[in-house]
């Protein structure tokens, strides 16, 4: 029988990956993707919880805010990108090194 | 319960589906196969809520993460990359460290969520969530509901803003 364990698991398998994404790659778009699989697998934690542990819905409308502020997210820092590639050229996050002393 | 054993094999489809086609998106050295591995990750997650019994969020997903979050990537890619650029490549670094790291939270994670005893309150029952959403939205949820039309806004204009050409 499918339990909340089973969708737990796989919510922690997508936050590791996108952790991996976030720590190992160069290009900020592709960060900006194991960002979106993070967000994906808190969304999938809350909406378990919110069938097998609550009883109600309020899970699911958490969810909602979070794909709403993920809409926001995706939006400015792609944006930021951008910019960020019309003024240095590239968007290889190492290169973006203006600060460093 | 040939019908509960089929239902079995659909989630595990679709578990394998969501965790491997994340896996592509974060070891694929082409950046456009990483996008469009991210679509398999996203419908496998509306799958996923589906099986949840959450209809609207899973609607919600197809429409706003693969309608609107995974075209705005493609934009990403396709903006920051020159044409003729063809194999788009991802340069990764730190492998080794992140590996262990990353199996280190992952196996803490799982190690947590499979010895807690979790507290099985009232299963909710399957039915259409839309209308209960909508009445929560327009009830208890009402100020959340108006700030993040307000977040909405405030993006909307920021992103334009950064990326607008300044003409000095």
């Amino acid at each position: 029988m499918i339990g909340l364990s089973h969708y737990l698991i796989i919510s922690a398998a997508l936050f590791s990956l996108g952790i991996m994404g976030v720590l190992t790659r160069k290009n900020a778009v592709n960060v900006l993707m194991g960002v979106e699989l993070i967000l994906n697998s808190a969304n999938i934690n809350l909406v378990a919880f919110s069938k097998y542990s609550s009883g109600n819905i309020s899970g699911q409308i958490f969810a909602i805010f979070i794909i709403v502020v993920a809409a926001a997210e995706a939006a400015v820092a792609l944006a930021i990108v951008l910019s960020m590639y019309r003024i240095i050229k590239t968007v290889n996050l190492d290169r973006a090194d203006t600060l460093k002393g | 319960m040939d019908n509960n054993l089929l239902a079995q094999i659909v989630f595990y489809f679709f578990a394998a589906l969501t965790v491997g086609s994340a896996a592509v998106v974060v070891f694929a050295k082409s950046l456009i196969r990483s996008v469009f591995a991210l679509l398999f990750t996203f419908f496998g997650v509306a799958a996923l809520y589906a099986f949840l019994g959450a209809d609207f969020l899973a609607a919600t997903q197809m429409v706003i993460y693969v309608g609107g979050i995974l075209v705005l990537l493609l934009f990403g890619v396709m903006l920051t990359h020159k044409l003729y650029d063809l194999n788009l490549k991802s340069e990764r670094y730190q492998v080794l460290p992140a590996i262990v790291v990353v199996l280190g939270i992952f196996f803490l994670l799982a190690g947590y969520v499979l010895r807690t005893r979790w507290h099985a309150g009232g299963q909710s029952p399957d039915a259409p969530t839309t209308a209960a959403i909508g009445e929560l939205f327009m009830k208890d949820y009402i100020l959340p509901f108006e700030v993040a039309s307000i977040l909405l806004l405030i993006a909307l204009i920021g992103a334009a803003m950064i990326v607008r050409r300044r003409s000095e």
